[in-house]
């Protein structure tokens, strides 16, 4: 199972990249999770969590071919 | 309106449009538009809401022009250096289109004044530069139930949304909190002075903006009602989130206008994560001891290099494969404006716990330096 994963803003400054493809996630906590354990800077990081452009507020299952996206908040003007 | 017979000559071309037509043209004229934040954002939206002939502008913005602003902030030239912002645009803008009124508020958006400033005007424009205001403008617009039109900006990246609109057809408006329930920890979020930001991003997203408030005002498209539209200027992506409104959300929000005014949204968004801190004096009695680590989070290149200490660099990018190994008791982090070093310093305590002090330098090298050379005078 492939999930695709879009970051932005300070997160890709954080990981290095924009675009991350993930196997055999199932859910949001454990693709969280393991982002984590690669890119350690981003406990500290706010961020909201869309599956398939859909904001989500709990864990949620992941399908194959999904595209997650983690939007952190802007403040500037 | 000012005039009893406003000249529609110049408004021609857009009542030209299919779908706009006179009707689109009278329903700007009869709109109140408050613009919050006279800079990046708001040079462009102001401009462009003036120049399409919304009836009632407000600006609010208690800050002044500086010459770091002129790359972005087209409503002002160098002659402006000084002067207040929201009085400088109010006159640009009557000179486009003296036949729209104009209000300018000379003075910080606050718990105080929010609510009834903001009463008086259909639609709010969130063209702000920090996250307390922001947070204030939303609340104050859920109590008053007014629309709001969120953008916001980050080195070459952008956000837009329609938020806290109630369309006829009974969908639940989402607000800046569904999206951003609690602001983030104070250093987490660089703003415009400590990121940079590209000066024509804040002009796409400000026009965006303007365009979005033209379209609830007279009915056309489809406004990004309830989703965060984000654009990204080096690979011109462009990506639609859709935000969903959650039972919860009221719960964060002040009760009602007693409840809003007692709030202190500066604490709020600031109140985190300040244990860390070090001021400058402090720092200079330590910073040549033994015990101490003094580390450079800043990314490699950064400049100014401060000489007068040994310091070594780890960049925040790479900052926990590499904390492991420090030895000293006492730890100092620093970085350009003593933001990203919090981040780090959380990061130590995260590690090291109550075993190790740990310090993030108040103000960073560029307060540092700033001291030391008004020391020498």
């Amino acid at each position: 199972m492939t999930v695709h994963i879009m970051l932005f803003g300070q997160l890709a400054d954080i990981t290095g990249v924009d675009k991350i493809t993930i196997e055999n996630c199932l859910d949001t906590d454990s693709m969280v999770k393991s982002l984590q354990n690669t890119y350690p800077a981003l406990i500290q990081s706010t961020f909201v969590i869309a599956v398939d452009k859909k904001i989500i507020s709990s864990n949620t299952l992941l399908t194959d071919q999904c595209t997650v996206a983690l939007l952190p908040p802007f403040s500037g003007g | 309106m000012k005039e009893e017979t406003p000249s529609y000559e110049r408004y021609q071309r857009q009542i030209l449009l299919k779908g706009f037509g006179l009707e689109g043209q009278h329903k700007l004229l009869q709109a109140k538009v408050l613009v919050i934040g006279a800079g990046g954002l708001g040079c462009p939206a102001l401009q462009y809401l003036a120049a399409a002939g919304v009836g009632t502008i407000g600006i609010v913005d208690e800050d002044i022009v500086s010459i770091t602003n002129l790359h972005r902030q087209i409503l002002f030239t160098v002659d402006d250096i000084g002067l207040q912002k929201a009085f400088i645009a109010k006159e640009r803008l009557a000179k486009l289109n003296p036949e729209i009124i104009i209000i300018n508020y000379n003075e910080r958006l606050t718990t105080r004044n929010a609510l009834k400033i903001i009463n008086d005007y259909d639609i709010v424009i969130d063209a702000t530069d920090n996250f307390s205001t922001r947070y204030l403008i939303n609340d104050a617009c859920v109590l008053l139930n007014k629309p709001i039109v969120y953008g916001a900006v980050s080195q070459f990246e952008g956000q837009v949304a329609i938020l806290n609109y109630h369309s006829t057809i009974g969908i639940a408006s989402a607000n800046y909190r569904d999206l951003f329930p609690t602001p983030p920890i104070d250093g987490e979020v660089l703003n415009c002075a400590e990121a940079g930001v590209l000066g024509v991003l804040t002009g796409i997203i400000g026009s965006m903006q303007a365009s979005e408030t033209i379209k609830i005002i007279t009915g056309i498209g489809k406004p990004l009602v309830n989703t965060v539209l984000t654009y990204h200027s080096l690979t011109n992506q462009l990506y639609e989130i859709e935000i969903v409104a959650k039972a919860a959300t009221r719960s964060l929000i002040p009760a009602n206008a007693a409840d809003f005014i007692t709030m202190d949204y500066e604490w709020f968004c600031t109140s985190s994560n300040n244990k860390f801190e070090i001021g400058i004096e402090n720092f200079n009695r330590i910073a040549n001891s033994a015990d101490v680590e003094i580390i450079d989070v800043r990314e490699l290149g950064e400049s100014p290099m401060p000489t007068d200490f040994n310091y070594v660099q780890i960049p925040l990018s790479q900052f926990n494969n590499n904390i492991a190994a420090i030895k000293k008791e006492t730890i100092v982090v620093f970085c350009q404006s003593g933001k990203r070093s919090l981040q780090a310093a959380q990061l130590l305590f995260d590690t090291f716990g109550e075993t190790k002090t740990i310090y993030s330098l108040k103000g960073g090298i560029t307060e540092w330096v700033k001291n030391k050379s008004t020391e020498k005078r």
